[in-house]
């Protein structure tokens, strides 16, 4: 019995002394104002800002290198954000790296694909399921809309579709504003 | 009984005598039933029949995905034609998945079973709840299943029956009570049971007399303790907050349910639907439905549920002149999209409109902060200072000044001198808050799988480096030969699949890239090159990374 005990409190101590190792040599340092901006920022990972994806982008913003009107998928929305918490003044989104489309999901045309799994690579956020030489499928829950695995494609099977609105995803509309003419 | 006054509240026409009058008139079969998937609140039902599957009435056509759903019978027997969108009732006007069923006319019943619910463990009875389709028939259509479930709150005192019914025109709930005042007590009995209620109120708005007295009648045949009140008759207060005020006095905390201070309050037609699903075995295929406005003959009927309303307007007598109809009443409904939509669980009441009944909205004036919505809104909000933030798309704002405690009931916009239609804006920035929380979830689990993967590729890197050294350590003495047969054949195989998939592209995708307009295909060109420089890139040797 005494053993059993003591057995289990020698697992218990050596194991909080990893996690606790391992809580002091993991521990990330969280810049709060990059991880105030990586939090406006729409984490399509799509690299149109020129950044590999939006937590680099938030860095170089906090560090002051890069404007606030590169990322096409934050659309003006995201501009408007981002200078109220920088306390600037917002811009029109900066056109050359792109502009804002509507939200979409990739879709592979599953009897061309080749199972060459170059996609899979492409995939920020692993939203791709398949193996060598097996057909490949997009989960399109996850799907960004990034559009990174549309080019590496080898023969061209992977398109865009923009998600259609349906009785899930539908919203009540802005009140058409009608003033009557006085006087 | 002592009654409370909730605050606000307006005395819009009430409109209902025409209606009241008629006994409720006997469900007919349609040749065609309609059944959205989307009829509660929460995840749709799940179609387990196919085309061409023949049903009998009451047999389950689509189960309950989830917790948060409930399932959908047949109402009467026939055959399946059609599972695919349809139009539906919902002011979007969207469709939505539907199942269609050609009935036989026989009316032919699938086997039912009564359920003994006294010797029936509570979570099964739930099951059965969930599993007859019964959902909230007072406008909300929340599943009962989940409303019967007392675990996780604080211990519920007191069930309210609502037998308010305070929208004008509509006397569904009016008729059910004189009619068939036992079978809603029956419901009530049960529900007490599953809830362990010690107290159960009725609540009915005065100018129901008849209700009253059938219901106090059916109350002493049956030998069941229950609290039969008249309520004054003021909009909203079927609500249930404002008939839990009313009838216990209790408030309901801000952002809280009336289950936060332990009282459940069920609709008078859920009550009667749950007493026909558990002691006869019949799920919810047909429900009390008000056809009033602009019709020769306004009158309750029992319908099937998936009837189109064009025929339900028929039997009541279609008039010219009907400008459209209106899904529930005047201050809640809304306008459906086609005459053809079905009747579905959450309708209430069909009003037909003519432009001399309902003539079009006078036409928007600012706000001139006269505050007359103020004294009016029973939640006790400032309507205008909403209304305000609202039209600004200031949300953060609008949710200070507690938007989400506004129950849509639309006494201010009734008293707003400028006609603003102020509960469209409340609906508006509701729904843009949700959406953008969604957006909010969907973007964490974005940067989480993101996040992973940079975590994953660096492991990965780490164990291939790994492995070569181990590798490198074992055939040092060997020459690395440039490319193994065993590439070669590797690289020939993936060759010939492309070459067989380029084939295959060719036959199966014909271009459709040909005869465009010169600003199609100049679009086209210029995605082409974007994607030709992307592929460039791509192939440009990584530069090694530095160590
Ligand atoms: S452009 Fe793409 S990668 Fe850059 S911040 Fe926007 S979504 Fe993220
Ligand atoms: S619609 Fe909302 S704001 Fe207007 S009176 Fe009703 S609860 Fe108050
Ligand atoms: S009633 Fe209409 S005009 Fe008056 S304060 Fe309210 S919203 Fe403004």
């Amino acid at each position: 019995m005494l053993t059993a005990i003591l057995v289990m409190a020698g697992i218990a101590i050596a194991l909080g002394a990893v996690l606790g190792f391992a809580a002091l040599r993991y521990k990330v340092e969280g810049d709060p104002m990059v991880e105030r901006i990586d939090a406006i920022l729409p984490q399509t990972q799509c690299g149109q800002c020129g950044y590999p994806g939006c937590r680099p982008y938030a860095t170089a913003i906090a560090k002051g290198e890069a404007d606030i009107n590169l990322c096409p998928p934050g659309g003006e929305d995201g501009v408007k954000k981002l200078a109220e918490l920088l306390g600037v003044e917002p811009k029109p989104l900066d056109e050359t790296h792109g502009v804002t489309k509507p939200k979409s999901v990739a879709y592979i045309q599953e009897d061309l694909c080749i199972g060459c799994t170059l996609c899979i690579q492409a995939c920020p956020v692993d939203a791709i399921l398949g193996a060598a030489k097996q057909m490949h499928t997009i989960i399109a829950s996850e799907c960004t809309g990034c559009e990174l695995c549309v080019a590496p494609c080898p023969v061209d099977c992977i398109s865009m579709v923009p998600l259609q609105e349906d009785l899930g995803s539908w919203k009540w509309k802005y009140p058409v504003f009608r003033l009557k003419q006085v006087g | 009984m002592e009654l409370q006054r909730f605050p606000g509240g307006v005395h819009p026409e009430e409109h209902k005598s025409q209606s009241a009058s008629r006994p409720i008139h006997a469900a007919f079969v349609p040749r065609k039933l309609v059944l959205p998937m989307r009829q509660h609140i929460g995840q749709p039902a799940k179609p387990v029949v196919k085309v061409g599957d023949h049903v009998l009435k009451g047999q389950t056509i689509a189960e309950a995905d989830g917790y948060v759903s409930v399932a959908l019978h047949a109402p009467s027997s026939g055959t399946v034609t059609e599972i695919g969108l349809a139009s539906v009732p919902h002011p979007s006007g969207l469709p939505d998945l539907c199942i269609t069923i050609e009935t036989d006319g026989r009316d032919e019943w699938a086997a039912r079973t009564p359920i003994d619910w006294r010797n029936t463990d509570p979570a099964a009875l739930r099951g059965h709840v969930r599993d007859l389709g019964i959902a909230g028939l007072g406008g909300a259509v929340f599943p009962s299943s989940i409303k019967l479930d007392p675990a996780g709150g604080p211990p519920i005192h007191t069930l309210i029956l609502n037998g308010g019914e305070c929208e004008p025109w509509i006397t569904c709930d009016d008729r059910l009570m004189r009619e068939r005042a036992e079978d809603i007590l029956e419901g009530a009995r049960i529900m007490q049971h599953l809830l362990g209620a010690e107290r159960l109120i009725a609540g009915i708005e005065d100018n129901k007399p008849e209700a009253i007295a059938a219901m106090q009648a059916a109350a002493q045949k049956l030998g069941l303790t229950i609290e039969i009140a008249a309520m004054p008759t003021i909009y909203p207060g079927g609500g249930g907050k404002q008939i839990t005020k009313t009838l216990t006095g209790l408030d309901t905390p801000s952002g809280g349910r009336t289950t936060d201070v332990g009282v459940q309050v069920f609709n008078v037609g859920t009550s009667y639907a749950l007493a026909r699903a558990i002691l006869h075995g019949e799920p919810l295929i047909s429900r009390i439905v008000t056809i009033t406005g602009h019709v020769l003959r306004p009158q309750n009927f029992e319908v099937l549920i998936g009837t189109p309303m064009s025929e339900l307007l028929l039997h009541a007598g279609e008039r010219d002149g009907t400008t459209g109809i209106i899904m529930g009443g005047p201050m809640m409904g809304f306008d459906v999209p086609d005459m053809d939509v079905p009747v579905v669980k959450a309708t209430n009441c069909v009003l037909a409109k003519s432009k001399e009944l309902f003539p079009p909205k006078p036409r928007e004036l600012p706000c001139i902060r006269c505050t007359q919505c103020v004294p009016v809104c029973p939640a006790k909000l400032q309507p205008q200072q909403l209304y305000w933030f609202a039209r600004a798309k200031d949300l953060g704002r609008a949710q200070e000044y507690h938007l989400f405690d506004c129950i849509e009931c639309g006494c201010c916009s009734y008293v707003c001198p400028s006609h603003i239609p102020l509960v469209d804006y409340y609906r508006y920035a509701k729904s843009e808050i949700w959406a953008r929380e969604k957006e909010k979830r969907l973007a964490d689990t974005a940067r989480d799988r993101h996040e992973f993967r940079l975590f994953r590729m660096e492991r990965e890197k780490k164990e291939k480096a790994e492995r070569l050294a181990a590798k490198a350590q074992s055939k040092k003495a060997e020459a690395p030969a440039l490319s193994t047969p065993e590439q070669d054949a590797k690289k020939k195989l993936i060759q010939e699949a492309l070459a067989r998939a380029q084939a295959k592209k060719a036959a199966v995708a014909p271009k459709n890239t040909d005869n465009l307009p010169p600003d199609k295909q100049a679009e086209i060109a210029e995605i082409e090159a974007r994607r030709a420089k992307i592929v460039e890139i791509a192939k440009q040797p990584v530069e090694p990374e530095q160590h």
